[in-house]
């Protein structure tokens, strides 16, 4: 028999609640009938009328309710007594509970904890109650697609301004603080963190983070064109801070599609000042060798290759490092007879500083403006034509850069100061006997201001060569200089050393991921309900287009904020 | 130019003015511009051939009053050839419930702001049944009003006087805790008012007999104080008006054909004249046996200024007694402010509503929020028979046409360059 019957003894209801619950079962898929009364004679007498009066409901008492549902089969008369209470949930009244409120500031006030609006409407007014966010300092995340790149571009700078995240546009999976967002899979929590910039790569790692047995601190999503160079990674260069930043963090792994290279090496560069492994799949990019080889990022080819990696690198992960605040005396001097060394100087130094001017710069942006004086991150080739008139080449007279050295030494903000010295024939015949005196002073003209003054020095020649090499080295090493034999190693150590020195430039963006997940949900109702379901707090908005939808009229309004 | 900063120097001018009751006096002494040709009225401006039947009545009623016709054939007459001008009471510093007919020889409540300085004056209102305000003009709505002239004015004055004035804002905000919502009940009110006038009264009135009469007239009507909160409403609005670039709403208003706005930063102050209009709505309620809503006229009176400062249908939540209007429940009334906080700029920092934890009520309308959200002014309304001297034939809900604020919403933008 597919009737089934459900009595609730002692129940009380206003009999518009029982109607709207009638009309809620009827509409349940496999219901042909269904009886909601209470147990009176009369009611009884209805019910019998309908077929729906079966012997328990015959037993029911006057002040007993009566559930009677006639399905297609008896699974289908169970399922809907089953989803009585959630009925009944759903039209009870409150006071302000169920008042859903229509604006953003309305919701927050309902809601003042929620750090997130999530945005889910048609593209053409997601913009817009974006930036309605942003200016409230909550976090977005922005599910809609077809937002113009104007307004990510405009969203984004405005987002980190202000220290605020935009996932998205067009981002649908995100797990901020084991709470899932969008489309997201459940996984444990754990000590890996995530940016992405493809939904289901998103979705792919971290799953198999999870199938590994390890888990998820937070996965961020960025939308499909942050890694175009219009947008310049906005989102994921703070995303990557924030992961850098979080203690529970431990490995962090960064999937995209290949972005354009100016971005790449932007974010490889801010990859390699976190001081834990970062985790790289650039799908299709391919590393040049000295990346691949170099130890704080990695490369990983696939999807399941970067969990993998991730997984495995844990092990070796230090826990919860701290980030030096920037020191006052942070920047580099470098000091260079040898041109070609300069050159490569300033080419690998692009993977760990965003700027070095020089006398002679890879990017015009950053020449000197006067090559006796340095700015900010400096290298100077004294061997240029500039320093040459009238006087021998450094790498005979070292006069210019003892004097140079000096003035670098006395510069509060100098923290580190590089120079090399060409050993062989034809070049100076003892520079380190000038050269390291030179140095002993400029440490001390540093510490005597209260600064520790490292110096790396690149020593470019052989153990034939007519100087005397290993005494060369002894005599610098003695002055208390940091010496290495290959350029590229030495370079490498003092962009490391440098970008320790300066903080790690990391993106401004708030943290506030440990707090209690809470947000605003303006849009799709499934994706508050999901968040419910995660007992993860929210309020809906009901929400709808401002002015009707009006573009004369909302265009007006936009310009009339604030 | 920040209009967040302009709408909330007004709304802090509306929410600090001090409006008191101070006496009552007659029409052509007190009121600014009176003269002996001019009648004010409710709402908008309006002309005798869009004017509705209740108008039509009260302004035949008020020129009766003032022995200058003697029927509406007259009245029309006068009217239309000029002879009679007419005016908004909103254009002399006055509101009047219904039609708000207001003539040069009529008694008004008198309030002064002791905030900012400036004055309002609203009519005394006349009870139920047929009445002038719902376009009725018999001869025993002709008495009626010549003994509230003549008796009740002249008392009420004295009392007032007596006990040197009455702090309106006071008494309002404590009958926002005993159930009243400040326009269609104001059942507490009316008992505070009753309360604080009776002393004075009895001492004040020539007989004992007359101390009765008076003291009846304002405990049998529960809209005894509706005209003095209207008038310290207006008070309160003319002192918010005229805010350089502001966007918050001063006056809502209805003449029976047209509903009309003012906004701060759009015109000058109190007395200017611009407003934004759209056609009035028919308000949705409840209605007394034998009628229905076939026999109501057009949205009317110039009660609305209880909303525009933030009480009225916005303090729905504090007056759960009558969302029988509605057909609705009390979980109703709460929403019914909750959703006016939506388009309102603050909250107010004296009226407030127990239900919602003492929060204030929601105060400022800002027409960017309007147009944006969608959500227009809600207001709890009498309605009126559409035939002159029926009188009041229900209560109910109304909405403001939208219109009138996206009009608003593009002058002001013209107005300010952000076009």
């Amino acid at each position: 028999m597919p009737i089934q019957t459900q009595l609730r003894h002692g129940a009380y209801y206003d009999s518009v609640v029982l109607m709207q619950l009638q009309a809620a079962l009827s509409q349940l898929s496999g219901v042909q009938n269904v009886g909601v009364m209470m147990g009176t004679p009369a009611n009884k007498a209805l019910l019998a009328q309908s077929g729906l009066l079966t012997p328990e409901a015959e037993s029911a008492a006057p002040d007993d309710l009566i559930i009677s549902v006639l399905g297609k089969n008896a699974d289908d008369s169970q399922n809907a007594l089953a989803q009585v209470d959630s009925l009944l949930m759903k039209r009870s009244t409150g006071t302000e509970g169920d008042y859903l409120p229509q604006s953003l500031p309305a919701a927050a006030k309902a809601l003042p904890s929620a750090q997130w609006v999530l945005v889910s409407v048609p593209g053409r007014y997601a913009a817009d109650v974006a930036r309605d966010a942003l200016n409230m300092g909550k976090h977005v995340f922005l599910y809609s697609d077809n937002v113009s790149l104007a307004d990510e571009i405009e969203l984004k700078q405005s987002a980190t301004a202000k220290g605020l995240l935009v996932m998205g546009p067009d981002c649908g999976t995100a797990i901020i603080n084991g709470v899932g967002l969008g489309f997201a899979n459940r996984v444990r929590r754990g000590p890996i963190g995530v940016v992405g910039a493809s939904g289901t790569g998103l979705q792919q790692v971290t799953s198999r983070i999870h199938q590994l047995g390890s888990g998820i601190s937070h996965a961020m999503g960025t939308g499909g064109r942050d890694l175009k160079a219009d947008v310049g990674a906005l989102t994921a260069r703070q995303a990557l801070s924030l992961l850098a930043n979080d203690p529970q963090t431990q490995v962090i792994v960064l999937i995209s599609k290949p972005p354009a290279p100016a971005v790449a090496q932007e974010l490889l560069r801010l990859a390699r000042t976190i001081p834990k492994p970062v985790v790289v799949n650039f799908i299709g990019y391919q590393p040049n060798e000295s990346e691949a080889s170099d130890g704080s990022v990695w490369f990983a080819r696939t999807l399941d290759g970067a969990a993998q990696l991730a997984v495995n690198l844990l092990s070796s992960a230090t826990p919860a490092v701290t980030i030096p605040a920037p020191a006052h005396a942070r920047y580099l001097r470098g000091l260079f007879s040898g041109g070609t060394l300069a050159y490569e100087a300033l080419l690998i130094l692009q993977d760990y500083l965003p700027s070095v001017y020089s006398n002679a710069p890879l990017d015009k942006r950053y020449q000197l403006s006067n090559s006796l004086v340095s700015q900010e991150h400096t290298i100077v080739d004294l061997g240029e034509d500039e320093f040459t008139v009238g006087r021998l080449h450094p790498m005979l007279d070292n006069t210019l850069r003892l004097h140079r050295l000096a003035q670098e030494a006395a510069d509060p903000q100098v923290g580190l100061i590089l120079l090399d010295v060409v050993l062989g024939d034809g070049a100076h015949p003892n520079p380190a006997s000038e050269i390291a005196p030179a140095i002993e002073k400029a440490k001390e003209t540093a510490r005597a201001d209260g600064r520790d003054l490292p110096v790396v020095v690149v020593v470019c020649g052989t153990d034939e060569d007519p100087q005397n090499m290993a005494e060369q080295i002894a005599l610098l090493e003695a002055a208390g200089a940091q010496v290495f034999s290959n350029n590229e190693t030495a370079i490498r150590h003092v962009g490391e050393c440098v970008q320790k020195l300066g903080g790690l430039g990391l993106a401004n963006v708030q943290n506030n991921l440990d707090q209690p997940f809470a947000a605003l949900n303006v849009g799709l109702e499934s994706f508050a309900q999901s968040l419910q379901t995660q007992s993860a707090a929210v309020q809906h908005l009901n929400w709808r287009p401002p002015a009707g939808g009006n573009d004369k009229l909302m265009a007006l309004l936009r310009k009339m904020k604030g | 130019m920040n209009i967040d900063s302009a709408n909330t120097e007004t709304t802090t001018r509306m929410m600090s003015a001090r409006p008191m009751l101070v006496g009552t006096a007659t029409t052509r002494d007190v009121i600014p511009g009176m003269t002996d040709d001019l009648l004010l009225h409710a709402g908008p401006p309006i002309t005798w051939e869009r004017a509705s039947g209740p108008m039509r009545g009260a302004i035949t009623g008020a020129l009766i009053f003032e022995g200058k016709a003697t029927d509406m054939v007259g009245a029309a007459e006068l009217v239309q050839s000029g002879k009679i001008r007419l005016h908004p009471c909103h254009h002399h510093a006055t509101v009047g419930p219904m039609a708000g007919v207001t003539s040069p020889s009529m008694s008004v409540y008198v309030l002064e702001n002791a905030v900012h300085g400036n004055r309002s004056f609203s009519n005394i209102n006349e009870g139920y049944g047929k009445v002038l305000r719902y376009g009725a003009y018999s001869e025993e709505v002709l008495d009626r009003l010549r003994w509230l002239n003549d008796v009740l004015g002249k008392v009420l004055n004295n009392a007032l006087q007596g006990m040197g004035g009455l702090d309106m804002k006071a008494l309002m905000a404590e009958a926002l805790h005993m159930g009243d919502e400040g326009h269609n009940r104001n059942k507490a009110a009316s008992v505070l008012y009753l309360k604080a006038l009776a002393p004075h009264i009895a001492r004040s009135a020539p007989d004992s007999e007359t101390a009765a009469q008076v003291l009846q007239a304002l405990g049998d009507n529960a809209l005894a104080v509706l005209n003095p909160v209207m008038a310290a409403g207006k008070a309160m609005a003319d002192a918010a008006q005229g805010v350089q670039g502001s966007t918050i709403v001063t006056v809502m208003a209805r003449n029976g054909t047209d509903f009309g706005i003012r906004v701060s930063g759009i015109g000058g102050k109190g007395t200017d004249t611009r407003w934004f209009t759209g056609p009035v709505g028919h308000p949705k309620g409840l209605y007394f046996p034998n009628f229905t809503a076939e026999d109501g006229s057009g949205d009317i009176g110039d009660s609305t200024i209880t909303e525009s400062i933030g009480i009225g249908g916005f303090a729905m939540a504090a007056a759960p007694a009558i969302v029988t209007f509605v057909s609705g429940s009390p979980s109703d009334a709460v929403k019914a402010t909750l959703e006016m906080y939506e388009i309102c700029h603050t909250e107010h920092n004296a009226f407030t509503i127990p239900q919602l934890e003492f929060r204030g009520t929601p105060t400022g309308i800002d027409i960017r929020k309007v147009v944006e959200t969608g959500i227009t002014p809600r207001i709890n309304t009498g309605i009126a028979h559409k035939n002159a001297g029926v009188g009041q034939i229900g209560a109910g809900l109304v909405r403001p046409p939208m219109s009138a604020f996206e009009d608003a919403l593009m002058a002001y933008a013209k107005q300010y360059g952000f076009e």
